[in-house]
């Protein structure tokens, strides 16, 4: 680990990190043209292998997915021209194939391609879009989030907590994570996510310089491991811990509780630079996970979920492997190459189009369809990595790259679980998976880079005097 | 604040890299493993989209696929099978997790995924026609089967008979009692309570998913005797007049008694070989044994189908149903075991199948064909894949050896015989009962083998009736002459 002392100026010395002012919206505009085409290739290819020809979905949803897709290219050129061009062409690739995937598993649940439908997704997308592009209209300078501190605290508590509350609340499935009011149903944990990420980043910078310090290094022989912070700053450190254990019992959600407690020590440890905080928030959320293992029932069917997940009493009981065996059995027949959109059985799994679409992709698009998929999440992980070292600021950075890695996280989450890396939760995959509050959360996320992109990228402004006195300011 | 960006980038890169390479691994190198799981119903429900070939016995379709789905469903076929129990040892089920008989063996011409179908499926493909499944037709005799069957169910034992064509080896029967109907465990309307309908079978104790016909072994008992007999006469130049010391009780280890009427064969002096056999006398087909001596006696055993005691040269019998070997070990010099060997006891035992190989080895010249099921395979268009052709499968006797066998046979079922039961008016029948001791108090095994008409034998048959508790000729006879009936009357 580099010694770099923490209270090191807000301009590291390192090589320079800037991105260069390059608009390419055009690059931008034709890759956009290529994730429409895909969309309605894979409806098309979804009413061919079903009912043997092209349905007309393929120009309905296809074409009105298109338009949507363009008047945000549009929208964009305007509100924020020099935004990453590689972002929403990413997000509207993953948007389309999971419209594309949630058509086709209607098609062929309701039997009808006439008049199979995408529910409330492209709605829902449309609202996300709208959200995406009012964000980069009226928050033009993201630091302005950092004044809201114990705002987003407290809206990221009342978030998580909301599933809680009695009436409101909906516990299904093992897990209590939605909300219903008038027959529509939220999940509020998608949004709590962006709450905590804009909290931790203003609490975390002011705090940095504190929670760095060392008390003292642990050793072994002349080798130093790490440093040990000191015991007066574990507080934060309690506090999360507290709160995603407390929302782990209360909820059963592990996957939402290992997300926000994942997200908080990594945005912890880029605050810090010190392994130290992430070694110990690992150690006590284990040992947390391994109580709750012995005392509730409910996480050693989850563990024995996830070890004996093809064993017949497994498979049988009650919330057993069931779904977890059938998604792999589907992954299984889908091999290198996949059975093609609609040729497969994807939808005679449970949660098909959302906590399983991964799995249903896996089955009609192969290894190498998911391979793509995953690539594309991956760049769009990395491009929000890239934005938080071409940001100055210390909040866009933390921002940046806490965005960037609840996002790359949450498909860990999702795809560990279904192939079993790591215990299957309940978990949405942003952008692919069905549901209005992951979409709209997902979308305010892309508006939130498409931001900080956009600021970063560009050009400064040009001194419009030449005397020395003027100040420059950086819009 | 760069360089822990860059580490989180890289630990999400590592992430990612973990998901692709497991993902890899499962959908790359463990697909296979995962989609032969049993908890796998896809390849049941892959299997309901397509037709299935019928099974056939006679002209007549005794399983086939019947399309349930509604008028503008997808296409999904219900197996049927007809005659209840009657042919389900042979013709076996097909059900959610696994199938039987021969709708286990001949899977893959059923459903059509057979090479030998290639060529076929393939014009189907191009004139855009569905692929169907071949038509299996079998050799089974519905009369032959149905004399067997009734029999079972009118004495209400367990057991086993086996008709044989004896020229071709073509089964004409295969009776295995008790039975179960297919269409309780193969409803693809009501898959549970299917699935409950075979656990009850798995456990109940008469054990119904036993073919006892192919997969059960029983001691012969006095049957064994033919065979003894047929090494006394190959190896020692026996005829059917050779004597041989029979006397009332002979000593082996243990006393051997006699079994015949009076507990005596010839008064306690030396018996005749035709007489013995005729009567079914324990002490001189003993003695017979011992004489002939372990190695001769063995050998003939094998000779007629029993597993040969190089295990090299075993090899399991299909017809196509797998058929459990039949064991004659080689007792060397061993007197008293050697002598309870001659009569079917101690380390003998045979399944019905391999009895009734014996006696339509006897029926055909010392010459047993190769046993076999299937008759025919056709295609949809009914042109013919295969067609079985008879084959030798070993030559037990020889042909004068056979007739002498048939001789001495036929006395059994005539007056003063101890196989009258059997006897058909108007026509010579061969035969040899046999009354197994099972060791335990749960009564004997009883045997009949023969073949009829004795000088122009068209059947062969073996039966057994599990711990019956009577004599062959009492419980055994009878329904060996109804299945011989069915043919030659």
């Amino acid at each position: 680990m580099s010694t770099a002392d923490p209270q090191a100026p807000t301009k590291s010395p390192e090589a320079p990190t800037e991105l260069p002012p390059v608009k390419r919206r055009n690059a931008e505009l034709t890759l956009i043209c290529v994730t429409i085409v895909i969309t309605m290739a894979a409806i098309a290819v979804s009413g061919l292998n079903l009912d043997g020809q092209i349905p007309g979905a393929m120009w309905g949803y296809g074409l009105t997915f298109g338009a949507m897709a363009l008047a945000t290219h549009v929208a964009l050129r305007f509100i924020a021209p020099y935004a990453d061009p590689l972002i929403l062409p990413c997000a509207l690739f993953l948007n389309g194939i999971g419209v594309a995937m949630i058509w086709r598993l209607d098609a062929a649940e309701s039997g009808d391609i006439e008049h199979a439908g995408v529910g409330m997704q492209l709605i829902w997308t449309a609202i996300g879009m709208v959200l995406c592009i009012a964000l980069l209209f009226f928050l033009r300078e993201p630091r302005v989030l950092q004044r809201y501190t114990y705002i987003s605290a407290l809206s990221a508590i009342i978030l998580i907590a909301l599933p809680m509350l009695p009436v409101i609340g909906i516990s299904e499935y093992g897990a209590r994570r939605w909300i219903g009011f008038a027959g529509f149903t939220l999940q509020p944990s998608e949004f709590a996510k962006i709450a905590l990420v804009v909290f931790l980043s203003s609490y975390l910078v002011t705090k940095r310089q504190v929670l760095s310090l060392a008390a003292r290094q642990v050793k072994i022989g002349p080798v130093k491991i790490m440093e040990l912070p000191r015991a007066r700053d574990f507080m934060p450190m309690v506090v999360g811990w507290v709160a995603a254990i407390g929302l782990l019992v209360i909820t059963k959600d592990l996957g939402s509780s290992l997300l926000l407690f994942g997200t908080f020590l990594g945005m912890l440890y880029v605050a810090t630079q010190r392994s130290s905080w992430v070694v110990i928030g690992l150690t006590v959320f284990i040992a947390a996970a391994a109580v709750a293992f012995q005392l509730f029932w409910h996480f050693e069917q989850r563990v024995n979920i996830w070890f004996n997940a093809f064993d017949q009493e497994v498979y049988d009981a009650l919330g057993g492997s069931m779904q977890l065996v059938q998604g792999q059995i589907g992954m299984a027949y889908g091999g290198l190459f996949g059975t093609g959109m609609g040729g497969g059985q994807a939808h005679k799994i449970f949660a098909a189009d959302s906590d399983f679409i991964l799995a249903s992709l896996a089955e009609e698009l192969g290894l190498t369809g998911l391979m793509a998929i995953l690539v594309v999440i991956f760049i769009l992980v990395q491009r929000g990595m890239r934005i938080a070292l071409a940001s100055r600021e210390l909040f866009i950075k933390m921002l940046a790259s806490g965005l960037a890695f609840v996002m790359c996280f949450q498909v860990f989450v999702v795809l560990g679980g279904l192939v079993r890396i790591i215990p299957l939760t309940g978990m949405t995959t942003p952008f692919l998976a069905a549901g209005g509050s992951a979409l709209m959360a997902s979308w305010l996320m892309i508006g939130l880079l498409l931001r900080m992109s956009d600021n970063a990228r560009r050009p400064a402004p040009q001194a419009i005097q030449d005397e020395g006195a003027t100040q420059v300011i950086r819009r | 604040m760069n360089t822990p960006i860059r580490r989180l980038a890289i630990f999400s890169m590592l992430l990612f890299a973990a998901l692709m390479l497991q993902t890899t691994w499962l959908q790359g190198f463990h697909a296979e493993a995962i989609k032969d799981d049993p908890l796998n119903g896809r390849q049941y429900t892959e299997r309901l989209t397509e037709p299935r070939g019928p099974i056939e016995i006679a002209g007549e379709a005794v399983a086939y696929s019947e399309d349930i789905s509604e008028d503008d469903e997808q296409p999904r076929y219900q197996r049927v099978y007809e005659g209840g129990g009657l042919y389900t040892p042979i013709v076996g089920s097909f059900r959610s997790y696994g199938a039987s008989g021969i709708e286990s063996t001949e899977n893959s011409l059923l459903d059509g995924s057979d090479d030998q179908l290639a060529v076929r499926n393939f014009r189907d493909v191009l004139t855009g026609r569905e692929p169907e499944g071949a038509n299996v037709q079998l050799t089974i005799d519905p009369a032959v089967q149905e004399a067997g069957y009734n029999g079972f169910i009118d004495q209400g034992k367990n057991g086993a008979a086996v008709a044989i064509d004896p020229g071709s080896g073509a089964i004409l029967g295969a009776v295995s009692y008790p039975s179960y109907d297919a269409n309780d465990v193969s409803s693809v309307t009501d898959q549970e309570e299917s699935n409950d309908n075979w656990v009850e079978l798995e456990q109940d104790e008469n054990k119904p998913l036993l073919n006892r016909a192919f997969q059960e072994r029983y001691p012969p008992g006095s049957t064994f005797k033919v065979v003894t007999a047929a090494a006394a006469i190959e190896h020692l130049g026996a005829t059917q007049d050779s004597t041989m010391d029979a006397p009332d009780v002979l000593e082996l280890g243990k006393p051997l008694p006699n079994a015949t009427p009076g507990g005596t064969c010839n008064d306690g002096d030396p018996d005749t070989l035709a007489h013995s056999i005729q009567i079914s006398c324990n002490t001189s087909l003993a003695n017979w044994a011992i004489e002939v001596g372990g190695d001769k006696l063995h050998e003939q055993a094998v000779g007629f189908g029993f597993q040969p005691e190089a295990e090299a040269e075993s090899q399991d019998l299909e017809v196509p149903l797998s058929v459990v070997p039949s064991l004659a070990p080689n007792e060397g010099e061993d007197r008293n075991i050697l002598g309870r060997a001659g009569i079917g006891q101690s380390n003998v035992e045979s399944s019905p199948l391999q009895m009734a190989m014996v006696s339509a080895g006897i029926a055909n010249s010392g010459e047993v064909m190769h046993p076999y099921l299937v008759d025919s395979v056709r295609d949809s268009d009914m042109s013919v894949v295969t067609q079985a052709s008879p084959e030798p499968y070993s030559q037990a006797t020889s042909a004068s050896t056979a007739q002498t066998l048939t001789e001495m046979m036929t006395l059994v079922t005539q007056e003063g015989g101890s196989g009258t039961n059997a006897a058909i008016p108007g026509m010579e029948v061969a035969g040899k009962t046999g009354t197994a001791e099972t060791g335990g108090d749960q009564g004997t095994h009883n045997w009949f083998i023969g073949f009829a008409p004795a000088d122009d034998p068209q059947i062969a048959v073996a039966v057994v009736i599990e711990h019956g508790g009577g004599s062959g000729n009492e419980n055994a006879a009878p329904i060996a002459r109804q299945m011989m009936e069915a043919v030659v009357l």
